[in-house]
């Protein structure tokens, strides 16, 4: 056995490891298939969320999820009032 | 005592990775605490519930005669001997999986409500009407798996139609609350980096860990005599399913068995 070898993971230790990845590879794909139903619930939450710290109405939030290939894009568009954003230029200097 | 009875379904997807062991067990266990529990078998075609229980020779009548009203349901439950508040209804050898209906299901489940603290549903594999009625009713969802790829999978497929297929997701009531219980667990061969670590399974499933329980020789052993695997109380097996019970009636525990054994604990320990 070199001293390469040794830092090396030996070829099992992969083993679980591709199993793994593999796996959420898989369940992620699953998941795009019937499980986006959590994307209503996920725009409410975020907007409790903001609106704690900015005032926003409703139509402000905008989610959606793309969907490319094995990867998946979520998208946020959150649109502030005016208002917010020349205090925070006032609070930046 | 019966404040709102919770249904269980044990279930998983994949055939074969312990989904009537641990019905069996968790039910003695719930039993053994107190609670009025009735553990009922859905594998309607290919009853098994009623030889790991050991009760195979007092089987009259079965699920099927209850829902065509062939017989009442305490004509049909069977006492358990060894544990009190412990009753099991049986599954129909004879018939196929299309003669479970919503309604005949649905009149049972609540005749059961009305006596039991807890009713658990031990699925059969797959994800067809059988399988479906199993989960239907329910308030909880044990999802057994093994750390193996094609289990895992299944598992997430079944957390699926759990989120959409379900009667708390059809009328939009609070979702199911979902257990893990990783089941024929090897330590040894985690830490050797050939099998699925309880933080890989965790990480792909995200849902909380109800239990892990060992590969374990005193499975077998205990089906054989056809007493659930919880009762042999030196077992590592047994224990695991006792942890998992007291979890699921809200103890905090910690996880054992999820660390290979040392020289000494293989020595002296008991038998796993
Ligand atoms: N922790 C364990 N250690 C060793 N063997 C086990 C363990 N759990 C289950 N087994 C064995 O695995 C086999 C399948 O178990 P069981 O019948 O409980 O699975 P199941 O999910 O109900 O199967 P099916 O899908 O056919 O209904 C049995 O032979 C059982 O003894
Ligand atoms: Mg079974």
């Amino acid at each position: 056995m070199s001293l390469l070898d040794f830092f090396r993971p030996s070829p099992s230790k992969r083993n679980a490891s591709v199993a793994k990845e593999r796996l959420q590879i898989i369940v992620a794909h699953q998941r795009g298939n019937n499980r986006v139903d959590y994307l209503p619930l996920l725009q409410r939450e975020l907007l409790e969320v903001i609106s704690k710290y900015v005032k926003v109405d409703k139509n402000q939030v905008k989610v959606a999820l793309e969907r490319d290939g094995d990867c998946s894009v979520l998208e946020l568009n959150i649109t502030l009032p005016e208002a917010v954003l020349k205090e925070a230029e006032a609070a930046q200097g | 005592m019966n404040k709102q009875a919770q249904v269980i379904v044990v279930t998983s997807g994949k055939g074969g990775v312990g989904k009537t062991t641990s019905s069996a067990a968790l039910s003695t266990g719930l039993a053994l605490r107190k609670h009025k529990t009735v553990v009922i078998d859905f594998d309607v075609g290919l009853r098994n519930l009623d030889l790991i229980m050991g009760c195979e020779r007092r089987v009259v009548y079965d699920f099927i005669n209850v829902i065509n009203k062939e017989a009442t349901l305490n004509q049909t439950l069977i006492k358990d001997k060894r544990v009190e508040d412990l009753f099991i209804l049986p599954a129909s050898q004879t018939r196929d999986k299309d003669a479970l209906t919503k309604e005949g299901v649905c009149t049972i489940i609540d005749e059961l409500k009305e006596r039991f603290d807890y009713i658990v549903c031990d699925s059969p594999a797959g994800i067809e009407s059988g399988a479906l009625m199993a989960m239907y009713y329910a308030d909880h969802a044990v999802i057994v798996t093994n750390p193996e790829v094609s289990s895992v999978r299944d598992s997430d497929r079944i957390l699926g139609i759990l989120a959409s297929r379900s009667r708390r997701a059809e009328l939009g009531l609070d979702p199911i609350k979902e257990h893990l219980l990783l089941t024929r667990y090897s330590p040894e061969r985690v830490k050797r980096g050939e099998m699925l670590s309880v933080k890989d399974v965790e990480d792909i499933l995200s849902i909380p860990l109800l239990g892990v329980i060992p590969e374990s020789k005193a499975v077998l052993r205990a089906s054989n005599e056809g007493t659930p695997v919880i009762l042999d109380e030196r077992s590592d097996a047994g224990k695991a399913y006792k942890d998992a019970v007291a979890r699921f009636l809200g103890e905090q525990i910690p996880h054992r068995f999820m660390q290979s054994k040392n020289i000494l604990e293989r020595l002296f320990g008991a038998e796993a």
